[in-house]
């Protein structure tokens, strides 16, 4: 039987790794666009858990709501991506220093 | 939410209270519509409906009659006095941003509906986060908004630093919003619920105030309100975006954003967690604090208006945190008043950047407001009553806002606060009074007449002077913050 702290355990792994993938990476933009995903996806382990653990639905409810989101945002994401691409011919994560100060 | 039948009645009977957020989502999905028979000559028709969408969804609010809070909508909703009053102020500076931006994103070949459209869904947004009352409300108000504004920062595509600060913020925003989600989660795990009521009560009954597990989600919840806000050390985006973006638009993210960003920190903080204030108090000392020394001081530092107001909306949250922090109804009110007074003035600012900029110009330097005296006297009298009122001087309204939080501070017995917050609104004063003397005793490098069209010269005019009558007057918004969170939100 798996418990709750190895759920809870598992996402906030995924969820550091996220966070890590953020800050370290320093190549790629579609990398950082992965790492909100799997931020988010680490915020529905933590609502599935807990839903199923406490016998409550509202918390599976949410993660619903919450892929559909994340469906938009990668969109969105990838939309300013292609413009910025147009304009640059590149999506270094090191070429996005025009603004400083 | 958390019975197990499904009563429809419960969904229908509240649908009345939503009517200003259904008129306006109907309105913007038929201004949508509307645009594409429209050609681009045409096209200032989706800005003159879209505003009137606003003042008309504006009225619908302020006929509602609310005495009480009302629970609406199964739980998801909510409208008490705080939410009608945000709501108005929301509506109208999106209306007076709109009349702001036509000419601008006329004389920038920019002028497509999409820019309506997408800041009137992101004011539909706004509405649903001001009114959440479940945590699946506030999130998706949030993300309604911050999606449309993604995409409003990055609209105009020949601009390659739009693009570049479009991705800057998403990627953080998005970030934010994670952090926020996490913490919700874990509040969720707690408590049991996502209701703001039912999670309050919970809280306050089994006193988990200084539980381990509701501290952490305190904290991730902070991390994400901070960022929303643009707090120091979650700041870092609130610049580039300032500067990269459509001045158009960053006049929409500095007004109407930060006052969603307000509610959702009520909501969140006093409303639901309001028995764990010295937890989340504490943080938010932290973050005001450090928004107050370093806004302000690397302002000093900036020849860009647009990066200066950005430093100096990241000062001014500082200040607006204080209220909230003191976990007192008069620190809220005060936070409150700050926030709409903030906002009046700021709209205004930027309309004055959006005035003076031309055709290939952006005027958004500190030295294109050289001699605007002899250029404008009035709006040069105009621009010093707005900088003025930034930097707080009496009789001006930034002056009463600063008065009401420190003297929440001090009704908290926080002393120490009080006076950092005072010395930092002494350095604060050096770089806004340094555009009053750029005016008025530096001679004009440009003497090119002033532009715009006469409706956004009379609203531009009307803000400028509503702050300054808010500024003698203060009495009546004062009122109206009090009443608005009379016994706490």
């Amino acid at each position: 039987m798996i418990s709750l702290t190895d759920v809870l355990a598992l996402s906030g792994i995924l969820f550091a790794i996220a966070v890590a993938g953020v800050f370290l990476n320093r190549k790629n933009i579609i990398v950082l666009l992965m790492c909100i995903e799997l931020m988010l996806l680490a915020v529905n382990f933590n609502f599935v858990a807990f839903s199923r653990f406490r016998g409550d639905l509202a918390g599976q409810i949410f993660v619903f709501f919450i892929l559909t989101v994340a469906a938009a945002e990668a969109a969105i994401g990838l939309a300013i991506l292609v413009v910025l691409f147009r304009e640059r011919s590149s999506i270094e994560v090191e070429d996005l220093d025009t603004l400083q100060g | 939410m958390n019975s197990g039948t499904f009563d429809p009645s419960l969904y229908n009977s509240g649908l009345v209270y939503a009517r200003p957020e259904i008129f306006l989502s109907l309105a913007a999905c038929a201004i949508l519509m509307l645009d594409l028979a429209l050609n681009d000559a045409q096209r200032r028709w989706s800005g003159v409906l879209s505003v009137l969408s606003l003042v008309i969804t504006a009225v619908l609010v302020i006929v509602q009659p609310v005495s009480a809070k009302i629970i609406a909508l199964g739980g998801l909703f909510e409208l008490d006095r705080m939410a009608q009053v945000l709501k108005i102020v929301i509506l109208l500076t999106v209306a007076a941003v709109f009349v702001y931006s036509t000419d601008y994103l006329q004389r920038r070949a920019i002028l497509k509906g999409e820019y309506f459209v997408l800041g009137l869904f992101a004011t539909l947004g706004g509405m649903v986060l001001i009114s959440g009352a479940n945590l699946i409300s506030l999130y998706l108000g949030l993300e309604l908004m911050s999606l449309c504004l993604y995409a409003m920062v990055a609209f105009d595509r020949d601009s390659g630093i739009a693009a570049e600060s479009a991705i800057k913020y998403f990627v953080l925003s998005s970030m934010a919003s994670g952090t926020l989600l996490y913490g919700m989660s874990i509040v969720y795990g707690v408590t049991g619920s996502l209701d703001l009521g039912e999670i309050s009560s919970v809280v306050q009954n089994a006193g988990i105030g200084g539980n381990i597990g509701m501290m952490f989600g305190i904290a991730f919840i902070i991390v994400g309100v901070g960022f929303k806000f643009g707090a120091v050390p979650f700041h870092m985006w609130v610049p580039d975006v300032y500067e990269g973006s459509p001045t158009s638009v960053t006049v929409f993210i500095g007004t109407a954003s930060k006052l969603t960003a307000f509610a959702l920190a009520m909501r969140l903080l006093p409303e639901a967690l309001g028995a764990s204030q010295p937890d989340w108090s504490q943080m938010l000392v932290v973050l005001s604090v450090l928004s107050m020394g370093i806004g302000s001081i690397i302002a000093i530092a900036q020849t860009n208006l647009k990066r200066m107001l950005a430093y100096s909306t990241i000062s001014h949250v500082g200040y607006a945190l204080l209220g909230i922090l003191s976990g007192t109804a008069q620190g809220y009110q005060a936070s409150m008043f700050y926030m709409i007074s903030y906002i009046v003035v700021a709209a205004g600012s930027f309309g004055m950047i959006l005035l003076l900029a031309r055709q290939g110009f952006e005027a958004d330097k500190l030295v294109d407001f050289k001699g605007l005296n002899a250029r404008s006297p009035w709006f040069a009298g105009m621009m010093a009553i707005l900088m003025f009122s930034l930097a707080g001087i009496p009789p001006f309204i930034g002056f009463w806002a600063k008065l009401g939080v420190i003297q929440a501070v001090l009704g908290v017995h926080i002393a120490w606060l009080a006076v950092v917050a005072v010395l930092f609104s002494v350095v604060a004063a050096f770089f806004y009074l340094r555009i009053v003397k750029l005016m008025y005793f530096d001679e004009p490098t440009d003497t090119a007449a002033i532009g715009g069209s006469i409706l956004m010269r009379t609203v531009l005019s009307a803000n400028a002077l509503l702050a300054f009558g808010l500024g003698i007057i203060p009495g009546t918004l004062l009122q109206i913050c009090q009443q608005a969170l009379q016994s706490g939100p």
